[in-house]
């Protein structure tokens, strides 16, 4: 089918779990498939976006990477959504905003239990990390939010369902939670 | 002749002496809250209950019932601001739902799920906040103190013990506990006390309590808070 629908989606500080829960749309992958071309996405190992009408962004920024990609979303995607807890407020790896960030990695490579050969990582390839974790929207302009950690497969649904129809998305009070 | 308000044109009775929130939960209309409980003195600081009155708005948990009044409570605009309110409540401290033992029975939680909001619109603030866990049964997270003042007028009103008090003003107003310490392990609360219960999001927990009704079970993931706040507290109205 020619002009099919190019949707996006990343991961930036999130678990995956959104896009898990997004493939637990299970066989009406079939009919989004019918409707719906991905391009980049960990579902198809495209590396940069183009032309996309739909950005599904799951988690939050906490790298210098995170900011690129988010930033190559809002440039090449017409609608961009941000997906869940962590995309929103951040989420659980804001929960480190409240210790320095030295401190973080002095627990994460020297002091912690069980740490062997203890050394910072800082090779070159690696992206530098924030001071803090942000939710996305205070980097680039969202157009709209899914809740849930992680969002059920109803309400990707219903979302994707609603905008490809040419409906106004909105989610009813079952498909809203922060949990 | 009764005394009426009309409350988006629906006429309205009340008695002398109720506001124009105890006239409208008493008829049925549920108009949002977090800082009110209808057992203890309105306190009027979250502001969720704004309401426009003959043209002007004002908080309905404070603001005396008068004969005529033209209320206005349900409008496009009001729900807007109540949003933007609870946004503000959101971002202020730092409410990881996910990560909550309240989550699912939070009344913040549930007047935001009410009012259909789907983000924080605002920059977070992520305040730094301590958690007291001092105390054998009873526990205090700042990070999602809402200051209401419910625990604060419950253990003064109710258990007539004032172990909590609100400190500081504006971004440093935070909650305090009645020991030199500063911790709660050193107050005389009890886990049986009204303020330790009162709680509407989860800075004030009994301790291992939390998990005893599953997430997915609990009050506000099936029943809106419009329905809960008038079944229980007006329940003549509840079904």
């Amino acid at each position: 089918m020619a002009n099919k629908i190019r949707v996006a989606t990343t991961s930036l500080a999130g678990c995956f779990g959104c896009h898990m829960s997004f493939l637990d749309i299970d066989e009406r992958m079939l009919q989004l498939a019918e409707v719906v071309e991905f391009d980049r996405s960990p579902i198809t190992d495209i590396e940069h976006c183009t032309n996309c009408d739909i950005g599904l962004i799951e988690g939050g920024v906490c790298n210098s990477e995170n900011v690129h990609v988010l930033r190559e979303f809002r440039n090449n995607c017409k609608i961009l959504v941000a997906v869940g807890a962590c995309a929103i407020n951040g989420g659980l790896p804001a929960m480190r905003n409240h210790i320095p960030l030295e401190e973080c990695l002095n627990e994460a490579y020297l002091d912690g239990i069980g740490v062997e050969n203890p050394k910072i990582p800082s090779d070159i390839e690696l992206p530098l990390l924030l001071d803090q974790v942000h939710p996305i929207h205070e980097i680039v302009k969202i157009d709209y939010y899914l809740p849930g950690c992680p969002p059920s497969a109803d309400v990707f649904w219903k979302f994707l369902t609603d905008l490809i129809e040419g409906r106004e998305p909105s989610l009813p009070y079952e498909l809203v939670h922060y949990d | 002749m009764s005394k009426t308000i009309t409350i988006d044109g629906k006429v309205i009775p009340f008695e002398e002496g109720q506001t124009i929130m105890d006239a409208a939960m008493a008829a049925g209309v549920y108009i949002p809250h977090l800082c009110h409980q209808p057992e203890f003195t309105p306190h009027g600081s979250c502001k969720l209950c704004t309401v426009k009155v003959n043209g002007r708005n004002c908080s309905a948990c404070t603001f005396p019932a008068a004969d005529g009044q033209d209320v206005l409570n349900h409008t496009e605009e009001l729900i807007e601001d109540r949003k933007k309110i609870t946004q503000m409540l959101f971002v202020e401290g730092n409410h990881f739902c996910p990560s909550c033992e309240k989550t699912g029975n939070c009344q913040l939680q549930a007047v935001a799920y009410h009012l259909n909001m789907l983000d924080n619109h605002f920059p977070l603030f992520y305040p730094d906040r301590e958690v007291d866990a001092s105390h054998d049964e009873v526990m205090v997270d700042h990070n999602r103190c809402i200051f209401c003042t419910l625990c604060v007028r419950a253990s003064h009103e109710k258990d007539g013990k004032d172990v909590f008090a609100i400190s500081g003003r504006g971004i440093h107003k935070h909650l305090i506990v009645n020991a030199e310490s500063g911790l709660l392990k050193d107050t005389d609360v009890a886990a049986t006390d009204q303020a330790a219960h009162i709680c509407p999001t989860g800075a004030i927990l009994i301790k291992r309590t939390g998990y005893q009704v599953p997430i997915g079970q609990r009050i506000y993931d099936h029943q809106q808070i419009d329905q809960v706040s008038l079944a229980t507290e007006h329940p003549k109205h509840g079904e």
